[in-house]
């Protein structure tokens, strides 16, 4: 095509080579625009803005952090699975999260930051992780609740990114998207089954979906109006639906959903808007999200803070495994074999 | 013969040995998910333990219904070998308990997938997951003990400290026949102090004798950290009698 020319014979720019004056830049500009608008996908030896490359490394570190802290609330349960068939689909599920947050760190390795780096950021609090997991898991029910519901919003705002404008971004989400359409599933399949259980089964699930449904509804991001980073992700194609249009999707694929666990949704404003064709539901608390994105959440501290012990604790382990690779770097037998 | 135990009970035995040194390990491992040292860890620790927690179920099953076996029966009724249920510790000590069993039910599955008994389907599948989590166990024993001063001392603390544990891994295990466990002790033994040898560790020269002596998991026989695991692991499911999940 026009625009993968245009790019090839701007001499492969890779992410490295600063453009050699003004009017180059204004070149490459137009291919990438043009590439964009092409539905082309950007790729990393392709010159891209800063901004874009700014915006993509903090979106797909947020992303990857979330995976990786995600793994608290439901690993809280693992121990505690009441049975072994359950027990497998958990730690399955949570080993899935560890590989993904391996997809999404190598994807903004491809950007020119390292996974260390990047950790060290979310250590010191400087790159954000989804606020969801600042809420605890208090029962079993919980971990169905957040299979159903966050894994549930996760896919409705991720699949969309499938189709981002950055290659590796995008490729890593087709297979994150598989797995998650996995745990999304098993975790309704166990809200089922509590639902249908002895009553006091079918109170832990009502009782989990009552405190996850409004922080799931939220993590579609603020509204349209007071969303800080939207627009421009948009024109790029790193974004493809604004939060307002997700979440309304979101809720209107739950409500059926939560008719068949036979289970209710916290909201005596939600009901069927014949006009619109969507459901309508009440207003959400902005002021709650706002202050967990601050820190004030009920697990912040306690979720970055077992991060941080678990990688200091970690600190000797990966410096043995670099000083033992750096002493058998000529070996071609032993320990460096597999 | 009368005398001697039906062939299904002692098939049933066997199977809660293995069964339980499986999901006992399982459940050890899995109390590693989400604070493993590097981000490769957290993959590979739980996909040993699904191994392990896959082998246990086939396991319970051949002895009884697999929830009621793990989840309703008291802490003496379990015969797992003591090795399995110490802590997990730091992650040399988790790495030195990984390599101690790991190197024998691979040793032995690979006996058992040879024959014909009753575990040979299972032994078959198992004994390629058990040479995986062999080797990891072994890379890290290398890494650790050969990496650097403060990596070899933890992993020598490691291996000395579980050391008196790996006795019991050689008593027969009733129902388990055509094992020439003599000969299983010594190849376990060439392979492991291989190993530390190439890992530049002492191999240990204390006794194997267990907290108790020599056999006492498999006799129901535990150590103090297994009854507070169990109270987690337990908890729930004995908290709804009767229900499904």
């Amino acid at each position: 095509m026009a625009t993968a020319a245009a790019r090839d014979t701007a001499g492969s720019p890779t992410a490295y080579d600063a453009p050699a004056g003004p009017g180059d830049t204004d070149a490459f500009q137009r291919a990438f625009d043009a590439a964009v608008a092409a539905e082309e996908r950007i790729e990393p030896r392709d010159w891209m803005p800063d901004a874009y490359r700014a915006t993509l490394v903090r979106q797909i570190a947020q992303h990857a952090h979330s995976e990786i802290i995600g793994m608290q609330p439901e690993a809280n349960w693992i121990t505690r699975a009441p049975s072994l068939r359950r027990k497998a689909i958990l730690m399955a599920k949570v080993q899935d999260e560890a590989g993904h947050g391996l997809y999404l760190y190598s994807a903004a390795e491809t950007l020119g930051v390292s996974r260390e780096e990047l950790l060290d950021k979310l250590h010191a609090g400087r790159q954000k992780y989804s606020s969801i997991f600042n809420y605890p898991t208090l029962t079993w029910a919980d971990v169905g609740a957040i299979g159903w519901l966050v894994d549930g919003a996760a896919i409705t705002n991720q699949v969309p990114l499938c189709r981002c404008s950055y290659g590796p971004y995008a490729r890593a989400m087709v297979r994150i998207c598989k797995e998650e359409s996995f745990h999304q599933r098993q975790g309704y399949e166990l809200l089922l089954a509590l639902s249908k259980g002895t009553p006091e089964q079918h109170a832990m699930a009502q009782d989990a979906v009552d405190r996850w449904w409004w922080p799931s509804l939220m993590m579609f991001g603020p509204p349209d109006d007071a969303s800080q980073h939207s627009a421009q992700s948009m024109a790029w194609k790193i974004k493809r639906h604004s939060n307002d249009e997700l979440r309304q999707r979101f809720v209107d694929i739950c409500v059926p959903q939560a008719e068949s666990l036979g289970l209710t949704l916290p909201d005596p404003d939600l009901k069927w808007n014949e006009e619109r064709g969507h459901h309508d539901f009440g207003a959400i608390d902005w002021s709650e999200f706002w202050d967990v994105l601050k820190g004030n959440g009920p697990c912040n501290d306690q979720r970055l803070s077992r991060r941080r012990t678990a990688h200091e604790e970690g600190a000797w382990v990966r410096e043995a495994a670099a000083a033992h690779a750096a002493k058998h770097s000529n070996d071609t037998t032993g320990a460096t074999r597999a | 013969m009368t005398t001697t135990p039906a062939a299904d009970t002692v098939t049933t035995a066997a199977a809660l040995a293995l069964g339980d040194d499986a999901l006992v390990l399982s459940h050890r491992l899995g109390e590693w998910a989400g604070h493993a040292p590097v981000l490769e860890e957290e993959v590979a620790l739980a996909n040993i333990a699904l191994d392990l927690l896959g082998q246990a179920r086939v396991l319970l099953s051949m002895a009884g219904d697999e929830d009621e076996l793990a989840f309703l029966r008291e802490e003496r009724a379990f015969r797992n070998l003591q090795l399995v249920e110490q802590p997990n510790g730091d992650f040399a000590h988790t790495i030195a308990r990984q390599l101690y069993f790991s190197v024998y039910q691979h040793l032995l599955y690979d006996r058992l997938a040879a024959g014909d008994g009753p575990f040979a389907p299972l032994a078959g599948k198992a004994v390629k997951e058990a040479a995986y989590h062999r080797d990891h166990a072994e890379q890290w024993t290398l890494r650790l003990g050969d990496g650097t001063d403060e990596s070899h001392a933890r992993m020598q603390r490691a291996v000395d400290a579980l050391w008196r544990f790996t006795g019991e891994m050689f008593q027969p295990v009733e129902g388990i026949d055509g094992i020439d466990w003599p000969g299983l002790e010594s190849a376990w033994r060439e392979a492991v102090e291989d190993v530390l040898g190439r890992a530049t560790l002492t191999v240990p020269d204390g006794p194997r004798s267990g907290a108790w002596k020599a056999g006492a998991g498999r006799q129901g026989l535990h150590t103090e950290p297994f009854g507070r695991m169990l109270a987690e692991m337990q908890h729930l499911h004995r908290s709804h009698p009767g229900a499904t999940w």
